[in-house]
């Protein structure tokens, strides 16, 4: 069914009782399928859309562990931005960007896009020269960019701490085509889009093994029994390292613990995405009223999807350091999302020595952003055998290779950005 | 993971050989223990250090891994703790991944 004005009418009239299912509960088939993506969160179902709507593949299937947005894509803190440095990183979320600004017309599906604008707070010369090295890059990629003097900045937070001892306010670095989008929307979206097209979700299918047969991928032993398949692509970031592990592959990756914490509801109040620039914080408001705020990895290794007290302290010292007024808000909840952690700071999108096994992961803090850009690279490497220009940089080999994209210059260390 | 109360056991406390028992807050994490610093000298030393230095293991349960005590008596820890849970199974001095030869 085509979601419209329409379509809402005419069920509010008939008294909501004729709405389909966003997507069918599919089992799997006994024949092979063409492709089998491991992984229901938004980059495996975004994968599959894309197979199917610009591939023309549909005879594929989704196996997700849980239920279909159980994982990180429905555990992050929703934003979406471009603002990066090196030329690798920024055409890609530059892309992811675009994807992002049609994706509701493009799924017949209300992403709740919102392009409020993210807003990195400057507070030292220092930071300033930094920031402006980064907006200049951006630009040169055409990615939109603008530096803002203290007093724009007193326009847009005005209760925010300008004259903070530590950290006063000299600019910020605004992306006004940044914001935040609706994280289940895009995990619905996707698998609604993609089951329309003729591709089968799978839920509660957990991945036990990777079949290989003479050097290729013949399909996946799951607890729902075996799956065949002639390509299998992996979209598991956060477990990427045990999946891997089931076909005897050894990542450059850890899996680290990063928390997300959102407050009692209030009115509005903060109009932008807003990074700290002194320490790890970032906030925005969600349209229920709560803020939503994130800041740095715990920094040990996890699977727990939990994290700890001390980092908790850490990150709301910094928003208070940024936004005293903040101080009484009663945080309601928080949670943990488990997290790739490249060597580098950057993502994988490869293939592997596996014939027809690709691999998708080490997504760090940069998951949720990357989602439409993931799929749609993902499914032309996996569909052609043969990487988008896009994604050319976020080989498997890059760190034997020498090649690292190291966002932030400081080389091999699983906890960047 | 639903609602619920963590146990003592999985809020991360580490108990130093010395200090005794303290908040995690303490301590600095550097990663797998377990990685033996290859041979510069051998014939696949490109090879091993690439290892070395980009490739880990990752395992969802327990993992060995280098904790400092930089609030403290400034050791070098080696604690077996299980990434799922957080629950810390033994905690000693390091050694040398060779000595500790596990």
């Amino acid at each position: 069914m085509r979601y419209s004005a329409l379509s809402l009418l005419s069920n509010a009239l008939s008294g909501n009782r004729d709405w389909a299912p966003a997507w069918r509960k599919a089992e799997p088939k006994s024949t092979d399928y063409d492709i089998v993506i491991v992984g229901g969160g938004g980059h495996g179902l975004a994968t599959a859309f894309y197979l199917a709507e610009v591939h023309g593949l549909a005879n594929v299937a989704v196996v997700e562990k849980g239920y279909l947005g159980s994982g990180n894509v429905g555990r992050n803190t929703t934003i979406v931005r471009s603002n990066y440095l090196l030329p690798p990183n920024t055409a890609f979320y530059e892309h992811s960007m675009k994807l992002w600004e049609g994706l509701s017309q493009e799924l017949n599906f209300n992403c709740m896009v919102s392009q409020r604008g993210v807003l990195n707070v400057i507070h030292s010369d220092a930071q300033r020269n930094a920031y402006v090295r980064r907006g200049n890059a951006m630009r040169l990629t055409g990615v939109d960019a603008e530096l803002l003097d203290r007093e724009q900045m007193r326009k847009l937070i005005p209760f925010a701490d300008f004259d903070n001892a530590r950290f006063p306010i000299r600019g910020g670095l605004l992306q006004r085509r940044g914001g935040t989008v609706r994280h289940d929307a895009v995990a619905w979206g996707y698998a609604r889009a993609a089951d329309a097209r003729g591709v089968d979700i799978i839920e509660h299918c957990e991945v036990t093994g990777i079949k290989v047969e003479n050097g290729a991928v013949r399909g996946v032993e799951t607890t729902r029994g075996f799956i065949g398949a002639r390509k299998v692509g992996l979209a598991v970031a956060g477990n990427s390292s045990r999946v891997a592990a089931l076909a005897g592959l050894r990542l450059p990756i850890e899996s680290h613990v990063l928390q997300a914490f959102v407050t009692e509801g209030l009115k509005p109040l903060i109009d932008h995405v807003v990074t700290f620039g002194a320490g790890h914080f970032y906030v925005s408001q969600s349209d229920k009223g709560g803020l939503v705020f994130g800041g740095d990895l715990d920094g040990y290794n996890s699977y727990a999807q939990r994290g700890n007290l001390p980092v908790a302290e850490d990150v709301i010292e910094g928003g208070l350091a940024l936004f005293p007024n903040l101080a009484r808000l009663r945080v309601l909840r928080n949670w943990g999302g488990v997290v790739d952690m490249s060597m580098d700071g950057s993502p994988i999108i490869d293939k592997t020595d596996i014939r027809g096994l690709y691999f998708n992961g080490g997504w760090c803090y940069g998951g949720f952003k990357a989602t439409p850009a993931s799929g749609h690279s993902f499914a032309h490497l996996i569909a052609r055998d043969e990487p988008p220009d896009l994604i050319r940089a976020f080989k498997l080999d890059r760190f034997k290779a020498g090649a690292m994209i190291d966002e932030k210059g400081m080389g091999a260390q699983p906890n960047l950005h | 993971m639903p609602n619920r109360i963590f146990t003592e056991r999985e809020t991360m406390r580490i108990k130093c050989p010395y200090c005794g028992e303290r908040d995690a807050q303490e301590f600095a994490y550097l990663g797998a223990a377990d990685l033996a610093r290859p041979d510069p000298e051998a014939e696949d030393a490109s090879e091993a250090f690439y290892e070395y230095a980009y490739l880990r293991d990752n395992p969802a349960g327990i993992l060995a891994e280098l904790w400092y005590h930089v609030a403290g008596c400034h050791a070098w820890l080696r604690v077996e703790r299980d990434t799922r849970s957080h629950v810390i199974h033994s905690v000693a001095y390091a050694s040398a991944p060779s000595e500790a030869g596990d």
